[in-house]
């Protein structure tokens, strides 16, 4: 386990010294990473200059739960391009080349990038959740702090256990399947809201087959203190953010079995 | 028991038929119709610690599946497959640990990183410690003489130089058994014969158990003592050099030089082959004929200024054998 992690750092250095050989193209980058994800939120601001609050909730509050999600995307989308590229890989026969070495396959898919620009959207994420903390004047308890942190966490998990599904779905075919992305970015776009505005079924959708709102939401009642009031038990807003890292888990399970079906298969 | 032990193997595949044009393209992502290849048909052999084997046989005939399979990332549809005790697929991160692979299309490397950078990670990867991974080094580098590549980068280096170090990156965990898929391909004639000096010595004097797949027969008459011919997933020969040749034919030839051009040479006893220049190539039969005898009648007619005689070369013995299955 152990080395495990020190073999993914060393990947993760080759990856991150590379992207540096470039470090003007990676600050470009990156900036404009930061604007084009920032201007979703200008367009959120302008639509409660508007309509004043959605169905109870205000802006600042919406930005709390916009912050922890566009924190927890980012840092997916850093984490996992390996696994988003990985229908090229399999295509490619590259693959082969991960199954000779005597280690474990997710973990050398990961390895292969840790993508820096992402900072643009995390560092968007992180101001828009801190300005939403100051404006809304949230007490900072050392319990709320560990909550905001495993709500980033659990959610990018959950968004890691989507990429990884994504690319188990390459051992069955080498075509790219965007219903994946349907849910994923959509899942970004609709956990960027709080729940409660939604229709039921999409409620259920997004709680119970892909826990996507639920790492986000249920931590903001508690980290906002609308918890109280709420018909979500206090052990759910607390509790909620394990929903990711088990989701993450289960993906790793079916990515185990794709791997099965393509060495059965060898294609 | 032997080191590899492979008994009645069978691998089919599923493979799409695609349809020709853009009306069957069309047609082709509502109903895909698919055909069953059979990549091994009962494929059976041991390998000794210590071999030195070579596995050839056409595009398609099963080499690199059954190579997959030894090296785990196949699982076969039957049959039993062990490597050093352990059922590769059952076991393929301790089995992965134990093997080498090489394949010459492909590089094992990392395209960006300097060589050395790579063997660091290789180090990490197979988690050999610093001391081993720095003898092992040491000790490769020497053999292949590569000291100067190690600063490179792998895509700066030529085609020679990356097979050097991919035969290396291979081997530095010391793996006592090694898959070479055509180390050859490609490479200008310095580079092969760097290949197989260290793929020699390294059998010779390691002791690493070596099955190489290769199209080149130089290869295979340099390095083999004992080979393995396949074709549409069956085994046709399993033995020497000489034992293929026995099998499949027992003629000689005979090669004369003559002194004028254009001189004509015949035997009722000898087949004419070719004729270039002052060349004659000239196939007869030993059970029929003792080369003494052709020699002698032959230098009684022409002026010969020299003659020696061989065996076919080894593309003609595989060509008639895998022609002997089609019939």
């Amino acid at each position: 386990m152990l080395g495990d992690f020190r073999l993914y750092f060393r990947y993760i250095g080759i990856s991150v010294r590379s992207q540096m050989q470039y470090r003007w193209s990676f600050i470009m980058m990156t900036i404009g990473h930061f604007l084009t994800t920032g201007i979703e939120f200008v367009g959120i601001w302008i639509l409660f200059q508007r309509f004043g609050n959605i169905r109870g909730w205000s802006l600042a509050e919406v930005a709390l739960c916009y912050g922890i999600v566009n924190i927890a995307f980012s840092i997916s989308d850093a984490t996992t391009r390996g696994f988003d590229m990985f229908h090229i890989m399999v295509k490619g026969g590259e693959f082969d080349r991960l199954l000779l070495r005597p280690r474990s396959t997710a973990l050398q898919v990961a390895g292969q990038e840790l993508t820096m620009r992402r900072i643009g959207r995390l560092t968007q994420g992180l101001i828009v959740l801190l300005w939403s903390a100051h404006t809304l004047g949230i007490v900072w308890s050392p319990a709320k702090v560990a909550l905001t942190g495993a709500a980033a966490l659990g959610g990018a998990c959950l968004f890691c256990g989507l990429f990884v599904l994504q690319a188990t779905l390459a051992f069955w075919t080498v075509e790219t399947l965007e219903i994946v992305n349907t849910v994923t970015y959509g899942g970004v776009e609709t956990a960027q809201f709080p729940l409660s505005i939604y229709r039921p079924w999409l409620r259920r959708f997004f709680t119970g087959v892909i826990p996507l709102a639920t790492v986000s939401y249920f931590p903001a009642l508690a980290i906002l203190g609308r918890g109280a009031g709420s018909a979500v038990p206090p052990a759910l807003q607390w509790g909620a953010p394990l929903a990711g890292f088990a989701f993450l888990l289960a993906a790793l399970q079916v990515w185990k079995f794709g791997v099965r079906h393509y060495t059965s298969t060898g294609s | 028991m032997p080191q590899i032990v492979v008994d009645d193997l069978v691998k089919t595949f599923r493979v799409a038929e695609r349809q020709p044009g853009l009306w069957g393209a069309a047609r082709g992502l509502l109903k895909r119709r698919h055909r069953t290849v059979e990549a091994l048909a009962g494929v059976s052999f041991g390998i000794e610690t210590g071999e030195l084997v070579g596995y050839i046989g056409p595009n398609g005939a099963g080499k690199s599946t059954t190579v997959k399979v030894l090296a785990g990332i196949l699982v076969p549809d039957s049959g039993r497959c062990e490597v050093l005790g352990r059922v590769p697929w059952r076991e393929r991160v301790a089995n992965a640990r134990e093997i080498g692979v090489v394949f010459g299309q492909r590089t094992q490397l990392w395209w960006d990183l300097p060589v050395i950078e790579s063997f660091e990670l290789l180090r990490d990867i197979y988690r050999v410690s610093p001391q081993a991974h720095l003898r092992s080094r040491d000790e490769l580098v020497d053999m292949l003489d590569m000291e100067p590549l190690l600063d490179v980068p792998v895509r700066q280096l030529s085609l020679g130089q990356r097979m050097r170090c991919d035969l290396a990156a291979a081997l530095l965990h010391s793996p006592p058994v090694l898959y070479l898929d055509e180390p050859t391909i490609g490479l200008d004639a310095v580079s092969k014969l760097a290949v197989r000096d260290f793929v020699r010595q390294l059998n010779r004097e390691r002791g690493v158990t070596i099955i190489l797949t290769t199209h080149d027969m130089d290869d295979i008459e340099a390095l083999c003592t004992r080979i393995i011919v396949i074709n549409e997933g069956h085994i046709l020969s399993d033995g020497t050099l000489n034992d293929l040749r026995a099998r499949v034919t027992t003629e000689r030839w005979l090669i004369v030089d003559l002194a004028e051009e254009d001189g004509d040479v015949a035997d009722p006893q000898a087949t004419v082959i070719s004729r270039e220049g002052h060349r004659v190539c000239l196939r007869f039969d030993p059970d029929e004929v003792s080369a003494a005898e052709l020699i002698g009648r032959i230098t009684a007619g022409h002026a010969i200024r020299d003659l020696f005689v061989e065996n076919p070369p080894i593309e003609e013995i595989i060509a008639r054998l895998y022609g002997e299955q089609c019939r």
